[in-house]
């Protein structure tokens, strides 16, 4: 039995980027905020030390970041007829755990969704009619770029994401990505300098005709003071980035951007270690009262609020919405209910390269730092006759080639022995690969859902993925992959090693953590979960935060939409919702 | 009973000094006055334990004769001053007495308090009544023998102490007059900058111009010499104390707790008069002779620079404002005392927080994985390059830093 606290006036679950930003804007409103963290308080000074940040065994082969499966995993399966069985290392993905959460480990590459993103389904009706697969189940986000704009702004200044425009209100902008909905203002840093690898790509895509930018980057190009007052460092090109913290204060995250203003603020309580359990719901099932969570002694409180605002990873998300009876569960043989629909994924792809004149140094560079094209992204070519829609961007982001992990081979090298070191010192150095990191649609049996077997140590369901990969999305990884070889092609490599995604997904290699749907947003209750204020449907007192609320993924890693929706939701909190508490739209 | 008397011996305190008598406006204005004179003599450092009730004493202070520790100055009869009466208070700030004469080390800054107008004292002491009273004894006196025996005072004071309030320099303007009432009186500076004499008296020649406190150095503040602060605008000053960050360097270690206690609660107009104060009298900087570049110590300090500090000092020793200290030039690395440079590098340190600069940066220890040697080589690297100059770092001096953080 949990013991009742007294009341305050907001919950926040979950202190990575979502929940940093929205807890610091609604402080603001002089409410009472309790923000929880089922990890550790996290902070630079204390964990991320320059001198022993970049440990490779610890942070990438033990993921030292990262939530114990022990605590909390998924069940995953390919389809419905298969039994779900749990992950008990993380392979495919990694969810993060304390203060900052994925945000600690994430690489950093900061882009916005595209205009027509927004309103995929209508958008892709209008182009392709009748030629749009069956097998999709796209939807619209209930908003605009309009609406969506400010807010990309504001993380972009909170983060000091380093780039170039490419469109500002409007006029084309040299240099930049001429593909980007018309931008408000130019970046508030400049592009970070590039490496090798990058420089030669960019001049093998300009040859041919496509229009290369920088990566927008949320490790910095030089000394800022963001939106908020803090100090942020210029990234060093260290290496160590991707399942890593970042020492020197230059990678954007809610540690070095949001929460050393907000635990300053006296009415910001951080309940860390602390395991949200379900929302407590009131008879009519209308109104949060507040969340029951487990304290580091295993025992349970009862924390009554005003408004609850569920900003925890995707997976926490969805699993919180289904052990709290939020929402119908989704059935994918009846196609009803909504908590637990459009789940999707990121197709990835690459083409590696193998040469013998070259010497990039690749343990020099960053999770953010290069050059990217997108002329084969998302709708940004003509999809009439292709047989798919969606598309990737491609780039060249070489991420520090680390010592234990980084030995890039040729297919065909043995495995051990003197043959293998020769080749070892052979290409260590000389080679480099282009990404394309591409779309991922929604269908009706790919979803979340609670699993049937399998439980948490407190009892309660894991979160079962039923998930592969889209025949659209296998079509588009191939087109994509094509395109991406006649660049490397014109590099004049020795050898091209293409990866398509192709097969089933296989959730042991690592891919990538951008996991997208569950509890998505939307115009319509009979499809979604949450209007575009982030509020869910009949419970106007709870808001659910992040990318559980996109209704399927671009070709465009999610951190920045992440954020901006955070910045959104905060925004219709304090501009609307306070104001008159209630639904602030009704259908 | 107990609060009776309390409240009687605070009026009969004031009665005898407001002539005018004490009326519920007056009161209210001498309180908040008297609230803002301990913010800026920064009582609480000595006199509260981060997380105990305000001004109920027990802070160790560690001095090179041993342990002292701050007193409980709530007004509670029995183990605060609840039964002093104003006079006793003005003696002990203005003379080091303590109740019934007993002598007060130096500790508590009685030779810099002296300074401090009555009528300050007044303010202090109307406010100090005002606050919660706290249950709490505390045996000041934790030195081990003879420095334990107060009688030793009374011949410490005839060296070390002039009494006497503050006297304004009729050359100089109010400004000015303000700032040395401040820097000399309740800021109680020189308790940190100045350098103390064998019996830990301050060197009032050599006022403010740096010392060693406890492997901290507190470096030359004056606007003398190469190692003082003679590039520092009156803004940089300002900017320092209220935000604990300028351009130039960030605080840390005890003026972080300063500056999160004190200063950035300073108003600006005072914070200004201080920067005048400590900015008269700035006088050309004297070249100093660096170390050789091709010094085998330097050669070596250049390539740990290079590897283990520049990412965020930057090659060129420039760092990054409110985030990275710059190195260039600044007071502490061109200070003849290099303990606080090989402090940091040993054992880390991390800025204070504001509301004004947030961040609370922090500096690694690399105690663990540099040598004495390595220690000693990239400081006297840094202590010598992009115009700065100050003597080697040797590698034993190094060893008694270490040595010294490990006893603690």
């Amino acid at each position: 039995m949990a013991k009742k606290l007294p009341s305050t006036d907001v919950v926040v679950v979950g202190l990575g980027w979502a929940g940093s930003i929205i807890a610091n804007e609604l402080a603001d409103e002089n409410l009472k905020i309790i923000g929880f963290e089922r990890g550790p308080w996290r902070d630079t000074a204390a964990d991320f030390n320059v001198a022993s940040a970049a440990d490779e065994l610890r942070y990438n082969r033990r993921q030292d970041l990262m939530a114990r499966t022990r605590q909390n995993t998924t069940t995953m399966r390919n389809s419905l007829t298969e039994t779900a069985l749990p992950m008990r290392s993380w392979g495919s993905f990694h969810p993060g755990n304390g203060t900052g959460g994925a945000g600690n480990h994430w690489a950093g590459i900061t882009f916005r969704f595209q205009p027509h993103e927004f309103r995929l389904h209508s958008h892709l009706t209008e182009r392709y009619g009748k030629e749009l697969s069956p097998e999709l189940t796209l939807q619209d986000w209930g908003t605009d770029w309009e609406e969506m704009e400010p807010f990309y702004t504001k993380f972009d200044r909170l983060a000091g994401i380093s780039g170039k425009a490419g469109n500002i209100k409007g006029v084309i902008q040299e240099g930049g990505n001429t593909f980007e909905g018309a931008r408000s203002e130019e970046y508030p840093n400049p592009p970070t300098q590039q490496t090798y690898a990058p420089t030669l790509f960019a001049e093998a895509a300009k040859n041919l005709g496509y229009k290369p930018f920088p990566v927008p980057s949320a490790l910095l190009s030089r000394p800022y003071v963001n939106s908020l007052g803090v100090a942020m460092g210029a990234c060093t090109f260290c290496g160590f980035c991707t399942n890593y913290g970042c020492a020197n204060y230059s990678k954007a995250s809610a540690i070095t951007t949001v929460l050393p203003v907000l635990v300053r603020k006296p009415n910001f309580t951080a309940m860390t270690n602390c395991e949200v359990l379900r929302v407590t719901m009131d008879s009519s099932g209308k109104r949060a009262t507040g969340i029951v969570y487990m304290d580091s002694n295993g025992e349970e409180w009862e924390q009554p609020a005003e408004l609850v605002v569920i900003s925890a990873f995707i997976f926490e998300n969805v699993r919180l919405m289904l052990l709290s009876g939020v929402g119908q569960p989704y059935d994918p043989v009846t196609n009803t209910g909504t908590t637990g629909r459009n789940y999707a994924y990121q197709t990835a792809n690459s083409v590696r390269m193998f040469f013998d004149d070259k010497n990039f140094n690749p343990f020099i560079g960053g999770g953010a730092i290069g050059m990217g094209i997108d002329e084969f992204n998302n709708d940004n070519f003509d999809h009439s006759g292709l047989g798919f829609v969606g598309g990737g961007s491609t780039r060249v982001t070489p991420i520090g080639a680390a010592p234990i992990d980084s030995r890039p081979l040729p297919p065909g090298t043995p495995a051990w022995g003197s043959e293998w070191k020769k080749a070892t010192v052979k290409n260590y150095a000389a080679t480099m690969s282009i990404g394309c990191e591409a779309s991922s649609y929604a269908t009706r049996t790919n979803y979340l859902s609670l699993d049937p077997t399998y439980k948490d140590p407190l009892g309660r369901p894991l979160l079962r993925i039923t998930f592969d990969f889209p025949e659209n999305d296998r079509k588009m990884a191939a087109y994509v992959t094509g395109k991406v070889g006649e660049i490397a092609k014109s590099m004049n490599p020795r050898q091209m090693v293409p990866s398509s995604q192709q097969g089933h997904w296989n959730s042991a290699p690592y891919q990538s953590s951008h996991i997208v749907g569950g509890f998505i947003m939307g115009a319509d209750p009979k499809n979604s979960s949450v209007n575009k204020h982030l509020q869910v449907w009949g419970v106007p007192n709870l808001f659910v935060v992040g990318s559980s609320a996109f209704p399927q993924n671009p070709g465009y890693n999610p951190t920045g939409t992440v954020a901006a929706l955070a910045f959104k939701a905060a925004d219709a909190i304090r501009t609307r919702y306070l104001k008159r508490p209630g639904e602030m739209i009704s259908v | 009973m107990k609060t009776l008397l309390t409240v009687c011996a605070g009026v009969i305190g004031l009665s005898v000094s407001l002539a005018h008598g004490a009326t519920g406006a007056d009161s209210y204005n001498i309180v908040e006055k008297g609230r803002y004179l301990t913010t800026l003599g920064d009582c609480t450092a000595c006199h509260t334990i981060p997380g105990k009730p305000l001004f109920s004493g027990g802070v160790i202070l560690d001095t090179p004769f041993g342990k002292l520790a701050g007193a409980n100055i709530t007004p509670d009869p029995a183990t605060g001053i609840g039964r002093w009466s104003f006079e006793d208070f003005q003696n002990a700030m203005s003379k080091g007495h303590g109740l019934d004469g007993k002598r007060l080390y130096g500790a508590m800054p009685f030779t810099a308090y002296t300074k401090v107008l009555r009528e300050d004292n007044l303010a202090i002491f109307a406010y100090l009544k005002t606050v919660d009273p706290v249950e709490n004894k505390v045996e000041t006196n934790q030195l081990p023998f003879p420095f334990n025996v107060r009688t030793s005072l009374i011949g410490w004071n005839l060296i070390n102490f002039k009494e006497g309030e503050f006297k304004a320099d009729p050359q100089k303007s109010e400004q000015w007059n303000r700032g040395a009432y401040l820097v000399e009186g309740l800021g109680h500076c020189g308790t940190c900058h100045t350098p103390k004499n064998l019996i830990g008296g301050d060197k009032n020649d050599q006022f403010l111009t740096g010392a060693n406190l406890q492997n901290w150095v507190a470096p030359n503040i004056t606007s003398t010499g190469h190692d003082g602060i003679g590039a520092w605008s009156e803004a940089d000053i300002v900017k320092y104390l209220k935000t604990g960050a300028n351009r130039f360097d960030i605080a840390s270690g005890p003026m972080a707790e300063e500056v999160e206690h004190s200063s950035q609660h300073w108003k600006d107009e005072d914070l200004l008069a201080v920067a005048v104060y400590l900015k008269d009298g700035a006088k050309p900087v004297e070249a100093a002779k660096p170390v050789a570049a091709d010094d085998a110590a330097m050669v070596a300090g250049k390539a740990i620079y290079a590897d283990r500090c520049s990412a965020c000092h930057t090659p060129t020793g420039e760092g990054a404002a409110n985030l990275f200290p710059k190195l260039a030039m600044a007071p502490l690395v061109n200070s003849n005392d290099p303990s606080s440079l090989i402090r940091v590098v040993l054992a880390g340190s991390r800025a204070g927080a504001t509301d004004a600069a947030p961040t609370a940066p922090a500096m690694p220890a690399f105690g663990w994985n540099l040598s004495d040697e390595n220690v000693a080589d990239v400081l006297t690297y840094v202590r010598n390059t992009w115009g700065n100059a100050a003597p080697a770092v040797s590698g034993s001096d190094v060893k008694d830093v270490r040595e010294g953080l490990r006893a603690k």
